[in-house]
C-alpha cells in the first residue's frame, strides 16, 4: 500500500518536473485583473484604458508571449475602499497572474499593500503616487505612466521659460493634488502667491477659488483637475472672464476626453504630457490610427499608457517563456522594457518608473475638430525625484 | 495689513513724509480686502440661489404631501439633460431652457401619477425606498438615452465675461443671471402660494387633506400639480447650473444632500425658511472655503492649512445643522400649519 503510494508520488513528482521544464506550458491561460473606473462621472477614462488594452491585445493576436489571455475588468467606482476590495478579490478569489490599471493615486495607495504582500506582478498604467516611486517601491510593481510631480515639474519649467514671475496654484485635496502642486512649486522659480486645495471629488464649483486667484493678481494660474472636474474648471475659468487676463497652465486637465466637450474654451491653454497623439514613431502612428478606426474617437494619454502595458506584459511572458512562477526572472525581463512603446524610447529606472521625455502640448483647431499638438520637448530623460528614497537596486 | 503696505509704511517714515500717506495706503488695502469679501459673498449667494431652487420644490413636496423625495436630484439631472439636448437642437440657450422646463414639469407629473401616488400615507421608509429606486431608474434611463459620457451646455459667447458690479469687483456675467432669475422665480413662487386660489388650495391641502377633498376639490390633481411644480423647480436648478458644471449622470445626488440640510435648517414646509437657509448655507460653504484656509495659516503650516481648510469648511454646514436640530428642532421658520 505504502509502496504504491510512494510510486504514485514519485510519478506525480516526475510529471510536475516535466511540465515545469517544458518551454511553454500547454493549456495555460494568462489571467489579468484590470482595475479602473468604469462608472460615474469619470467612466470615460476607464473606457479609454479598456479600449486601449483591448486594442493592444488585438495587435498581439490576443496572446501574451504566445499564451491565450483572459482579462477580468473590475470597476473601482472612483473610491479607494472599493478599489481595495476589488484588488483583494482579483488576488485571492480570481488568482490572477497580473494586475493592471489604476487611474487614481488614492485608489492605488489603498490597494498597494495586498499587491505587494501577495507578490502579485502589477503594472500601474496611470496613478503616480509619489510614495510608490519612493519608499513604497516594490520588486514586482512597475509603472507605464510617471510619478505625479514630474508632469507639473515640466509645467513649472515651461512657466519659467515664459517669464512668469508670480503664480497661483489650484488643485484637488487628495494624494495626487498635493503631489502636483508640490511638483510645480519645486521647479517654478517665481513667487507663489497662494495655493488652494479643493474638496475632492464632490466640489465642482470653483467660484471661491477663482475669485481668490483673481484677487491675488498673479501672472499665471496653474491648475490640476483630471477627468470631468477639469471640464468644469476650464469652463468656469472662461466664464469668469479670466481667460483673457491671467493665463492658465495645466497638468492632466486637457486631454482627448475633455477637449471634444470644451472645444473653443480649451484653445491656447498649454499643458505638459509624456505622450501626445502626434509623436512621430511607427508604434504610435499604428496605435492612434487603429484606435480611431475601431472606436471612432481619439485615444488619450490614459489609453496610450495602458496600450504600453499590454506590450510590456507580452515582452515579460515571452522573456520567461511562459513560466509565470519565476517572479524574479519576470522582474528582470520587465526591467529591460524590451518592447516598442508609443512614446518611442522607453526605459526603467531602478524604482520601476519610466525615465522619459515630457512635451509641451497645446490645443489647436484642425478643421472642425480641436486636437492636441506637440509644441516642444520641455525635459529629456526625466528621472522622478523620489527615486532616491527607493531602496531597491 | 499685508507685506507690501508694511514696506510702504517703513519707506514713508524713513523719508519723513506725512504719516497720512501711510494711513491712506492701509485704507486702500482694507478697501481691497472688503471688495474681495463682497465678491466671495456673491459667490455664496449664487450657490444659495441654486440651493433655493432645489430646496423650494423639496420643501413643498415634503411639507404639503408629507413625502420624502430622494428622486428630486434626478429631476434636477433630467432638467439639465433636457436643456442640453433642446439647446443643441434649437441652437438657442433660452429656447432650450424654456422647452426643458416644460418637459421636466411633464416628467414630474408623469412620475407622480405612475409611481409617487402609491406612496402617500405610507411610512417614510417606504418613501425612501421607493424614491431611491427612482434614482437608480433615472440614472440608468439617462445612460440608455444619452450615453455614459455626459453633455455640455455651452453659454452664448457674450456670457463668457465678467461684469463690474462695484468699482473693482468683477463678477461672472452668467452667475449674475443666475442670481437675478432665481430672485424672480422666488418672487413668483411667493405670489403663487400666498396670493392665488391655487396657492390657497395648496396651503389648505397641507393643513387638512380630507377636509379639502370633502369640499369637492380634486386633491389628487392638486398633488400632481404640486409635484410637477417641484419637479420644474428642480429642473430649473439643473438647467441653470448646467453651463457651470457639466451635465452628467448622478449630478443631482451630492447637491440634494445640501438641499435637505437647507430644508432642515429653514423648517420643513416653509418656502421662506428655505430661502433664508439657502443663502445661509451658500454663504457658509463659500465664504468658509475662501477664508478658513487663510485663517488656519496663521496657526498652522501652509501645507496642513491647505489640507485641513477644505474639510473644515465642508463640516461647518453640518455643524450648523446639528446646532439648529438641538436648539430649534422645527427649523428657523417652522411652517405654521401642522
Amino acid at each position: 500500500m505504502i509502496k504504491t503510494m510512494l510510486k504514485a508520488g514519485v510519478a506525480a513528482g516526475a510529471l510536475l518536473a516535466l511540465t515545469a521544464g517544458a518551454a511553454v506550458p500547454q493549456g495555460k491561460t494568462i489571467k489579468i485583473g484590470f482595475i479602473s473606473t468604469f462608472s460615474g462621472p469619470v467612466a470615460a477614462i476607464g473606457n479609454d484604458m479598456r479600449n486601449s488594452f483591448e486594442l493592444g491585445l488585438d495587435h498581439l493576436g490576443r496572446k501574451l508571449g504566445g499564451l491565450p489571455v483572459e482579462v477580468i475588468y473590475e470597476d473601482d467606482g472612483f473610491k479607494p475602499e472599493v478599489g481595495l476590495q476589488k484588488t483583494q478579490k482579483l488576488i485571492e478569489s480570481d488568482k490572477v497572474d497580473f494586475v493592471v490599471g489604476y487611474i487614481w493615486s488614492n485608489v492605488l495607495l489603498a490597494s498597494i499593500k495586498p499587491l505587494v504582500d501577495s507578490k502579485t506582478f502589477t503594472v500601474i498604467t496611470n496613478a503616480g503616487a509619489s510614495q510608490v516611486a519612493g519608499e513604497l517601491c516594490s520588486p514586482y510593481v512597475f509603472s507605464t505612466s510617471w510619478n505625479n510631480d514630474q508632469t507639473p515639474q515640466a509645467v513649472g519649467l515651461y512657466m519659467n521659460q515664459k517669464g512668469v514671475k508670480t503664480a497661483f496654484l489650484i488643485g484637488p485635496n487628495y494624494a495626487a493634488g498635493k503631489d502636483m502642486l508640490a511638483g510645480v512649486a519645486s521647479t517654478f522659480k517665481g513667487q507663489i502667491l497662494g495655493q488652494e486645495l479643493t474638496r475632492w471629488p464632490d466640489q465642482l464649483d470653483f467660484s471661491a477659488e477663482l475669485s481668490k486667484a483673481r484677487a491675488a493678481k498673479p501672472d499665471a494660474i496653474f491648475a490640476f483637475y483630471p477627468g470631468g472636474p477639469g471640464i468644469q474648471f476650464i469652463t468656469q475659468y472662461a466664464q469668469s472672464g479670466l481667460k483673457g487676463q491671467i493665463p492658465l497652465y495645466t497638468a492632466f486637465t486637457l486631454d482627448e476626453l475633455s477637449i471634444p466637450r470644451l472645444k473653443e474654451l480649451a484653445v491656447g491653454i498649454p499643458g505638459a504630457q509624456e505622450w501626445v497623439n502626434d509623436l512621430p514613431n511607427e508604434t504610435n502612428k499604428k496605435y492612434v490610427a487603429d484606435y480611431k478606426a475601431k472606436y471612432k474617437s481619439s485615444p488619450s494619454f490614459y489609453g496610450a499608457q495602458t496600450y504600453d502595458a499590454a506590450a510590456l506584459l507580452d515582452s515579460v511572458v515571452a522573456g520567461v517563456k511562459g513560466d509565470l512562477s519565476n517572479k524574479d526572472a519576470m522582474r528582470k525581463e520587465a526591467e529591460k522594457a524590451n518592447f516598442k512603446s508609443v512614446r518611442g524610447n522607453f526605459k526603467y529606472g531602478h524604482n520601476h518608473m519610466p525615465i522619459q521625455n515630457f512635451y509641451l502640448q497645446d490645443v489647436v483647431k484642425q478643421g472642425d475638430d480641436y486636437v492636441l499638438k506637440t509644441v516642444a520637448t520641455i525635459v529629456e530623460n526625466d528621472v522622478d525625484k523620489h527615486a532616491d528614497k527607493c531602496p531597491m537596486k | 495689513m499685508d507685506g507690501r503696505s508694511a514696506r510702504f509704511c517703513r519707506l514713508v517714515f524713513a523719508g519723513h513724509l506725512w504719516p497720512i500717506l501711510c494711513l491712506a495706503r492701509i485704507a486702500v488695502t482694507l478697501a481691497g480686502a472688503m471688495l474681495y469679501f463682497i465678491e466671495q459673498c456673491l459667490n455664496g449667494i449664487q450657490l444659495g440661489m441654486l440651493l433655493f431652487l432645489l430646496a423650494a420644490g423639496l420643501t413643498l413636496i415634503f411639507g404639503i404631501m408629507d413625502l420624502v423625495n430622494l428622486a428630486h436630484g434626478s429631476l434636477y439631472m433630467i432638467g439639465a439633460y433636457f436643456a442640453a439636448t433642446f439647446a443643441a437642437l434649437t441652437g438657442s440657450f433660452i429656447a432650450g431652457a424654456v422647452l426643458a422646463l416644460v418637459a421636466t414639469l411633464l416628467v414630474g407629473m408623469a412620475v407622480e401619477v405612475i409611481a409617487i401616488r402609491r406612496l402617500y400615507g405610507r411610512d417614510h421608509l417606504d418613501h425612501v425606498l421607493g424614491t431611491f429606486g427612482l434614482i437608480l431608474f433615472f440614472n440608468e434611463l439617462v445612460r440608455l438615452i444619452w450615453g455614459p459620457a455626459g453633455m455640455t451646455l455651452p453659454l452664448p459667447n457674450q456670457m463668457l465675461t465678467a461684469v463690474q458690479v462695484l468699482p473693482g469687483v468683477y463678477y461672472p456675467a452668467y452667475r449674475i443671471v443666475i442670481i437675478a432669475t432665481t430672485l424672480v422665480v422666488a418672487l413668483l413662487l411667493y405670489l403663487l402660494v400666498m396670493r392665488t386660489r391655487i396657492g390657497m388650495l395648496i396651503r389648505a391641502g397641507a393643513s387638512n387633506r380630507e377636509m379639502v377633498s370633502a369640499l369637492g376639490i380634486n386633491i389628487k390633481l392638486l398633488y400632481t400639480l404640486v409635484f410637477g411644480l417641484g419637479a420644474a423647480l428642480a429642473g430649473f436648478a439643473g438647467l441653470m447650473q448646467a453651463p457651470i458644471l457639466t451635465v452628467q449622470i448622478g449630478m443631482g445626488e451630492n447637491i440634494l444632500i445640501l438641499a435637505f440640510v437647507v430644508i432642515i435648517i429653514g423648517g420643513i414646509g416653509s418656502i421662506r425658511g428655505a430661502f433664508v437657509a439657502s443663502i445661509i448655507v451658500g454663504l457658509i460653504d463659500t465664504v468658509g472655503r475662501a477664508f478658513i484656509p487663510d485663517i488656519l495659516r496663521l496657526f498652522l503650516s501652509n501645507n496642513a492649512a491647505s489640507t485641513l481648510g477644505p474639510s473644515l469648511s465642508s463640516m461647518m454646514i453640518y455643524m450648523l445643522m446639528a446646532a439648529i436640530l438641538v436648539f430649534r428642532p422645527e427649523g428657523l421658520f417652522p411652517a405654521a400649519s401642522k
